[in-house]
Formats: structure tokens, C-alpha cells, sequence
């Protein structure tokens, strides 16, 4: 077997990407076509929410990759700080525009979905709060990278600040069960009498089957722009590379 | 389309604002690569010379 280390190698990681790129972004596609369309179409309305419980085939998945995103890049900075492989380090860096959207997407949707239900757009509930301090550490995160100019420095203080705000992305998914306050439902999906089959605990099949499509098109999709996004630092660090060693002589 | 009632406009925002924000990020994803890629084949063929 393959060691997965080989991928450690920018041009073994840029090969094997290449080729499974088009079939990831391919079921991403299908999944979030089917998914939304029969979340949009053909779902009833929920009989105390309305036609507004359709936002959660966005809100849910959006919210759940925001949080892997940024769990998927604190194991690539904890790769790059014990390893020093630059492939890790810079899927990192690829990762953290993506999760920073797919939180923009989970506080809007969030915002949109909150006015009719609780009547207010924000409230500073555990889990709102903590969304938006980890967006601002997403944003601080990108910052950071580009105003370090050695790649390496950049790397390793991105990597620390990755492992601080992990905390808050820890926060983010479990704040509703360690307060047990505030205006935001705890988890009904992943439940764990939903999940041993209590049907009094359970989302009702005719959402959730749809909400699973959605949450698999959404995961597929981080896949491959990360594939794609991390294809692209690869290079630009290469040509860095290039133009300094020109410049020299 | 189906019958969003009175929640129609907050349905349908959610869902505009959602899509134009991953269309937005996938485009400026495949924008960049396009960009980047061309510029390093660029400065490969120059330093090669």
C-alpha cells in the first residue's frame, strides 16, 4: 500500500489530484442539484416554521463545514509544525477562503432565518457568538498569511493561530450544550436518540433525506475546491520560488 | 415554484445570498488557477531561457 506521505510530494499531490478533481467537483454538482432542488420543491412545509424550514438545506451544511474546515486545517498545521511537509501547510492556507464563506453563508442564513422565527436578526446566544468569533478568526487567518512574506514564518504563525482558534470551533459546535442558553435549537440532526432511531427525537425522512443530499454536495465541494485552491498555492509558491532565485542571479 | 407563503421573501434571500456566495467563491477559485497557472508557465519558459 501507499504511503500517504507520498502526497507530501507538490508534484505526487498535483498528479493525483488532477485526476480525481473532475470526478469530485462532477458528484459535488449532482449532489447539490438533487439536494436543493428537492429540499426547494418538493418538501412540505414544516406546521410551525413554515416554508422557512427550506433554509436549512444551506444553514445546516454551510454551518457543519464551516466548523470541519477549520478542523481539516488545524490537522494540516499540526502535519506542517511536526512534519514540515509544505503541501499541508498550503492546503491550509487553500482551505481557510472556503470555510471563511461557508460561515458567511451559516451567520446570513442564520440572520434570514432568525428574524421570522425569533424575531430578531443577531443575538449574542453561545453559538451565534462563537460562529462569529471564528469567522473573524478565519478572516485573521487569511490576513495573517498575507502579510507574512517568508512562507515558511507565515506557515508557522498560521499554524499557531490555527491551534487557538480551535477552540472556537470546538465552541461552535458544542456552545448549545455547554450553556444551555440562548435562542439557538441544540443539535436535532445528529442527535443521539435520532441516531439509535427514537422517532419522537428524529427530523422527519422528508427532511432529512434531503438535508443528508445537500451535506454530502457540500462536503464534496469543499473537497475539490480545497483539491483545486491547493493546486494553485503549490504553483504560486513555486513561482515565488522562481522570481526570488532570478532576481539573485 | 412551490408555495412559499409569507416567508417567501426570506426563503428566497437565503437561498440568493447563499448561491451567489458559492458561485463567487468557486469563480474566483477557477480565476485564480487559470491566472496563476499561466503566470508560472510564463516565468518557467523565462528562467529556462
Amino acid at each position: 500500500m501507499r504511503s500517504l506521505w507520498e502526497y507530501a510530494n507538490p508534484k505526487k499531490f498535483i498528479e493525483t489530484s488532477q485526476r480525481v478533481l473532475p470526478a469530485v467537483t462532477w458528484a459535488s454538482v449532482a449532489c447539490l442539484v438533487v439536494g436543493l432542488i428537492w429540499g426547494f420543491f418538493f418538501t412540505p412545509e414544516d406546521y410551525r416554521q413554515g416554508s422557512t424550514v427550506k433554509i436549512i438545506y444551506l444553514h445546516v451544511p454551510s454551518a457543519l463545514m464551516a466548523i470541519n474546515a477549520w478542523f481539516m486545517m488545524l490537522l494540516a498545521s499540526l502535519i506542517w509544525l511536526i512534519r514540515r511537509h509544505h503541501v499541508s501547510a498550503l492546503a491550509a492556507r487553500a482551505a481557510a477562503p472556503i470555510g471563511a464563506v461557508m460561515t458567511m453563508i451559516a451567520l446570513a442564513t442564520g440572520a434570514i432565518w432568525g428574524q421570522p422565527m425569533w424575531g430578531t436578526w443577531w443575538v449574542w446566544d453561545p453559538r451565534l457568538t462563537s460562529f462569529l468569533i471564528l469567522f473573524l478568526f478565519y478572516l485573521g487567518y487569511i490576513a495573517l498569511w498575507a502579510a507574512v512574506e517568508d512562507d515558511d514564518t507565515a506557515a508557522d504563525l498560521t499554524s499557531i493561530l490555527c491551534i487557538v482558534g480551535s477552540v472556537f470551533a470546538v465552541l461552535s459546535r458544542y456552545a448549545v450544550n455547554f450553556w444551555n442558553q440562548g435562542l439557538h435549537q441544540g443539535a436535532s440532526v445528529m442527535r443521539a436518540g435520532a441516531l439509535a432511531g427514537d422517532t419522537e427525537e428524529r427530523v422527519s425522512n422528508v427532511f432529512a433525506l434531503p438535508l443528508f443530499v445537500c451535506i454530502a454536495g457540500f462536503v464534496l465541494l469543499f473537497v475539490a475546491l480545497v483539491l483545486l485552491r491547493t493546486q494553485t498555492e503549490i504553483r504560486a509558491r513555486r513561482m515565488r520560488a522562481l522570481v526570488a532565485r532570478e532576481r539573485r542571479g | 415554484m412551490p408555495e412559499l407563503g409569507k416567508y417567501a421573501a426570506t426563503v428566497l434571500s437565503a437561498y440568493g445570498v447563499s448561491l451567489l456566495l458559492l458561485l463567487a467563491l468557486t469563480g474566483v477559485s477557477l480565476w485564480r488557477a487559470r491566472r496563476v497557472r499561466a503566470e508560472l508557465a510564463e516565468v518557467e519558459a523565462r528562467t529556462k531561457k
